[in-house]
Parts: C-alpha cells; structure tokens; sequence
C-alpha cells in the first residue's frame, strides 16, 4: 500500500520540510503521495509535483483549508486512510497539530519526531530530550508519524507527478483570528545552513543586533535560547531546544547560552559548534568543537570585523 | 464552568537520565520525580480562571501507579479542587491515556480541559490533540494566551513561524506552551489544606475501557556521544579554525 505526506506550506510555496519528509517516506516504500491542504495553493501543488519519489498528488482546495486547522484537515486525513499503510508529517507546528488527531480517530498510536526508519513497522526516536533514543515497533495496521525533518535530506526535484483534486469537504468549528508572521531575508531556521544562536547573556532584544550583523556575514539564521525569548529579546519561533526548533546546521554559534539539556536536545546534532561564553565552566563547551571563553561583546563585534 | 486539567509525573526537568545498561529503558530508580512542567502551567492557567470567576471548579486528573498521587497533591497545593487518580502499572502509549481520559471526561462533562503540550519524558506531544479527537472537541495546541468570552475561547498559539489566534466554541481543548503564564510556588498552608482536598481512584477498569497494545519498544539507547572538541584562544583563532579545519565558513 501507499504511503501518504502531509504537505507543509502557507498556500503560496512548499516547504523544503515536504522534500525531507518525502525521503523517509521513500526509506518506508515505493509509493509515496503527498497531500496538499489549503486554499488557491496551486503553486504549491506543482512543487509538490515536481519531487522525485512522488507518484501521485492530492489537493484539496478549499477557502476552509486556508488556515490549515487540526480539526478538518485530520477528518480529511481520516477519510484517505484505508488507502494507505503510513500517514506521514513534518515533526512541525502543523504535523504535531494535526497527526494526533488522526491517530486517535483510526485507534492507532502515533510516533512521534522519527529520525531513522529501521524498517516499514520499525523507528527510532528521541525521548528524553534526545537523552536516549527509543526503537519502536509498531503492531497498528495504519503507522502515523511525525517526522523530524532535520534528520532527512530533502527529495530532489525533477518529476511530475499525477494530480488527484478531492472534492469531499470537511467543516471545522475552530474559527482563524488572525496570524503573525516573523518576516525575514535570512534562511529559515530549520534549513538554514549556519545558526547563531544567542542566549540569556546578550542581555537585550537591541543587542541582538549584533547577532544579526554576525548572521548576515555568514548567511547565517538567527536563534535563540528559551531564556532569551522569554525574556522578550527575539520572538518565540526562534527559541531552537527540545520544545522549540530542532536543527542540525552545519555551523552552529552559541553565543552567551550556557548549555542546559533542553537547549542542547535542539541543536546537538549540528556538525561544528562554537560556544562563546565569558563562564569557561558552562556546559556548553561540553559539546562544543570550538570553545571560545571571552566576553561575548568583545568577541562578537571582533568576529564581524574578521569576517571582513 | 468547570476546567479539568490531565498531569503528569515525570522525572525532574534538571535530571539528566541515563539508558540501563540492558538497554530496555531509561533508568528512572531513585531520581527526583516533579509534575511535568508543561502541566504545570496548564494547572497554573485553570487556577487563574478560577480566580478571575471564570472558572468554577478545577479537576485534575492523573494516570499511573500511587506515586503519581504526589504529583496530583501538588496540583492541589497550587489551587485545583480535587482530583482524580486512575490506578495503572502499565506503561501506555498516548492514545490509551487519551481513551482513559476520554471515560472521565463523560463522567465530568468539563467545559474546558487543558492539557500541557507535551511530557518532557516521552516528549510525544500528542495526548491533549488526541484526546481532543476523541471527544469530537476544536483544539487550540500551544497556546501562549487564552481569553475567555461567554461561550468561545480566544487562543494565541505559537506556531513555527510566529503566532496564531484561533476562536473555539466550548467544550474546547487547550494544549499549554511555555509562556502560557508562570507557575506560582505553592504555599506551606495550600500544601497543608491540599492533604485534606478530594482525591478519588478508579482502575481501568472501573472506567470501562479496554486498551490495546500498540507497539513493542525494541530498545533504547544512549545517543551518539559529541568528540571533545577543543577551546581556542582567540577569535582570529578561531576563525582560522572555522576556515581552514572545520571548513565551514
Ligand atoms: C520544560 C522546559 C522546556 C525547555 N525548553 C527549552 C528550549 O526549547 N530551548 C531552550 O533554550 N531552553 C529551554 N528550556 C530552558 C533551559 O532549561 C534553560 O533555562 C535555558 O536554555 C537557558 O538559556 P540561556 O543559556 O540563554 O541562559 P543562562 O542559562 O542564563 O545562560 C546564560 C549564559 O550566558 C553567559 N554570559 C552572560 N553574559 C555574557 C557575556 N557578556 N559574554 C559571554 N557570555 C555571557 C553566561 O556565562 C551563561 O552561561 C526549557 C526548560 C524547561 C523546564
């Protein structure tokens, strides 16, 4: 049978977490479908079209899809699931949302935040903060997952797929206000190349400016610890941890974080880490390949002024 | 309107778990045990209704064996009424705690049940949505701010490019995020007065549900350990480093 994925996008453009999430979905089996959700999403459907290793497209088009609700798009996802052996999602705010609510529906256990596909029945996943790393079997007839998408490479492109367009309708009773969105030149977090990252020490949001210089030498994104969001420096959909963002750049910079688990759970699998820290006993340096002990508003400005 | 709150026990959020040596789980012996932070906050947020006179009365319900009851009495000491022990040793997947949560709910007919998003053990993130299915209920997940008016819930959620308000009609769910509110510390005297508040226990059984298994875990494992990397003396140091070792930059 089929494999099915859930499609990330905002109506306007895929998101590179699909091509990722298409790639496990293509270590479980051969057929894979993606399901596009939304409202007037048409480019996304081509983009999806486009992925190597999809031989089919579902779109469901509708003005109630717009805001990409748990409560019909899982009614949806319900209604298309005797057709497949696994229902797939990105390990993001919308497949964690959404995917619960299917499983519960089909009476099936959900698994969440897979990094490795052992086999079609078999995965492995992080509890505990990453603190270990469970291998499950499941024994449901329908496996729903969430996928951590930072642990695939993304599906290439070269492909047109067929498109099914579905014409059942699901109402929600959940009602969109309205959506803020951080709007940003730089790469997005989860598929940016390079992360600086700063944490409580920069000391305010205006600081974190030179953070932003720093990024834009490098390409870079920024990030953030729990404690600097919360304490207003960078907006939430920054704070990269075991329940913010979960990364794995190839550069990640730390900059004033001191290392707690929750931080690291979210960003250990980056392939360099630098910490830069004035405290030369912070956890940080544990993990980190590159340790700098210094006070970062020296170092900092220094590193933009090298990077020439 | 009455808020029931479903918690969990987990081990402390500053622990650092270690995998038994037989690989068949995480060693949890004689590690300090605390009410998941996450649930935390959504007790914190149902005692506030309460005290605002939106809420009349605050459940909370928890799963497991008696030692969780400690947790419950801590959820008591910070302001719920009363609370609700389900007594299992099993170890169950989220969509059993869902269906038993499910049982109690038909018994409680709560307008509001907040859930935290997630438990910092099994990080699964999945109870309050599937419970949410369960009883046919709208959702709000990770919510950074709920407001009430009359019969619809107004959320902020954060999602992964910044924040979303939705508006649900009750009976709703609500998954608490972190910055949902900050937990007060309970007092000596509501510990005391939390000793003496309504705890009552069912079995599974005595809910009537009958729960299926799963999955198998095959095993656990430590992750990967990172190499010891090694600290540079300076930022031009570590430049060079960046460039010419690492060769990511
Ligand atoms: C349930 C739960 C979930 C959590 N989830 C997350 C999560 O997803 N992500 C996350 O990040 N955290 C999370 N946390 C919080 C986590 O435990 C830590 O509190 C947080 O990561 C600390 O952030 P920090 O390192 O910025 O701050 P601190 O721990 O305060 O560290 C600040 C560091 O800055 C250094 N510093 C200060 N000034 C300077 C200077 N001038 N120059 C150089 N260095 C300086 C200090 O030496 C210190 O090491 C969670 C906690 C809980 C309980």
């Amino acid at each position: 049978m089929a494999i099915l994925v859930l499609a990330e996008h905002d109506n306007a453009a895929l998101k590179l977490d699909t091509a990722k999430i298409v790639t496990a979905a293509r270590a479980i089996g051969d057929e894979v479908h993606v399901l596009v959700a939304g409202h007037q999403c048409g480019a996304v459907v081509q983009a999806a079209q486009a992925l190597q290793g999809v031989s089919q497209v579902l779109v469901a088009d509708a003005s109630v899809y717009e805001a990409h609700l748990a409560e019909n798009f899982a009614k949806l996802l319900v209604d298309l699931a005797p057709n497949y052996s696994h229902i797939l999602a990105s390990a993001s705010s919308l497949g964690k949302d959404t995917l619960p609510r299917v499983a519960a529906l089909l009476d099936v256990a959900q698994i969440s935040e897979v990094i490795t596909v052992v086999s079609a029945d078999t995965f492995v996943r992080p509890v505990y903060a990453g603190n270990a790393l469970a291998t499950v079997q499941s024994h449901d007839a329908i496996k729903v997952m969430t996928v951590r998408a930072s642990a695939f490479d993304a599906a290439p492109e070269g492909n047109s797929a067929a498109v099914t367009t579905l014409d059942k309708v699901f109402e929600a009773r959940t009602q969109f206000v309205s959506q803020s969105l951080t709007v940003s030149a730089r790469p997005e977090l989860g598929n940016a190349g390079i992360i600086v990252s700063g944490g409580r020490g920069m000391g305010s949001g205006e600081n974190f400016g030179m953070l932003e210089q720093l990024a834009d030498k490098l390409g870079a994104a920024v990030g953030a610890s729990r404690a600097a969001v919360d304490a207003g420096f960078v907006p939430n959909d920054l704070q990269v941890g075991q329940t913010g963002k979960i990364v794995a750049p190839n550069l990640y910079i730390a900059v004033g974080i001191s290392g707690a688990i929750q931080h690291l759970a979210g960003m250990k699998d980056a392939k360099v880490i630098v910490a830069i820290n004035k405290d030369a006993e912070a956890p940080i340096f544990q993990v980190a390949d590159y340790g700098l002990v210094a006070d970062l508003f020296e170092a900092v400005p220094e590193l933009i002024t090298s990077l020439g | 309107m009455k808020v029931l709150v479903p918690v969990k026990r987990v081990v402390d959020a500053n622990v650092k778990v270690r995998v038994k040596a037989d690989n068949t789980s995480v060693d949890t012996a004689n590690l300090k045990m605390a009410l998941n932070p996450f649930c935390e906050i959504a007790v914190e947020e149902a005692v506030r209704l309460k005290e605002a006179g939106s809420a009349t009365e605050v459940v909370v319900v928890s799963i497991g064996n008696k030692a969780v009851q400690e947790q419950l009495r801590t959820a008591l000491a910070l302001g719920a009424d009363r609370a609700i022990h389900i007594d299992t040793e099993d170890e169950l997947v989220p969509v059993s705690i869902a269906k038993l949560l499910k049982a109690v709910q038909d018994k409680e007919q709560a307008e509001l049940v907040i859930f935290g998003k997630q438990s910092i053990d099994g990080d699964n993130n999945q109870t309050g949505q599937m419970f949410a299915a369960l009883m046919d209920m709208p959702q709000a997940t990770f919510a950074s701010e709920i407001k009430l008016e009359a019969n619809t819930l107004q959320v902020t959620r954060e999602i992964d490019g910044g924040m979303q308000t939705l508006k649900l009609p009750l009976p709703a769910v609500v998954t608490a995020d972190l910055r949902l509110n900050e937990p007060r510390y309970a007092s000596l005297p509501n510990i005391m007065k939390a000793k003496r508040k309504p705890l009552e226990v069912f079995t599974v059984a005595d809910l009537g549900v009958t729960l299926k298994s799963h999955q198998t875990v095959v095993k656990v494992t430590p992750p990967a350990e990172r190499k010891a990397g090694i600290m540079v003396a300076s930022v031009a140091e570590l430049v060079e480093k960046l460039k010419n070792e690492a060769k990511v930059i």
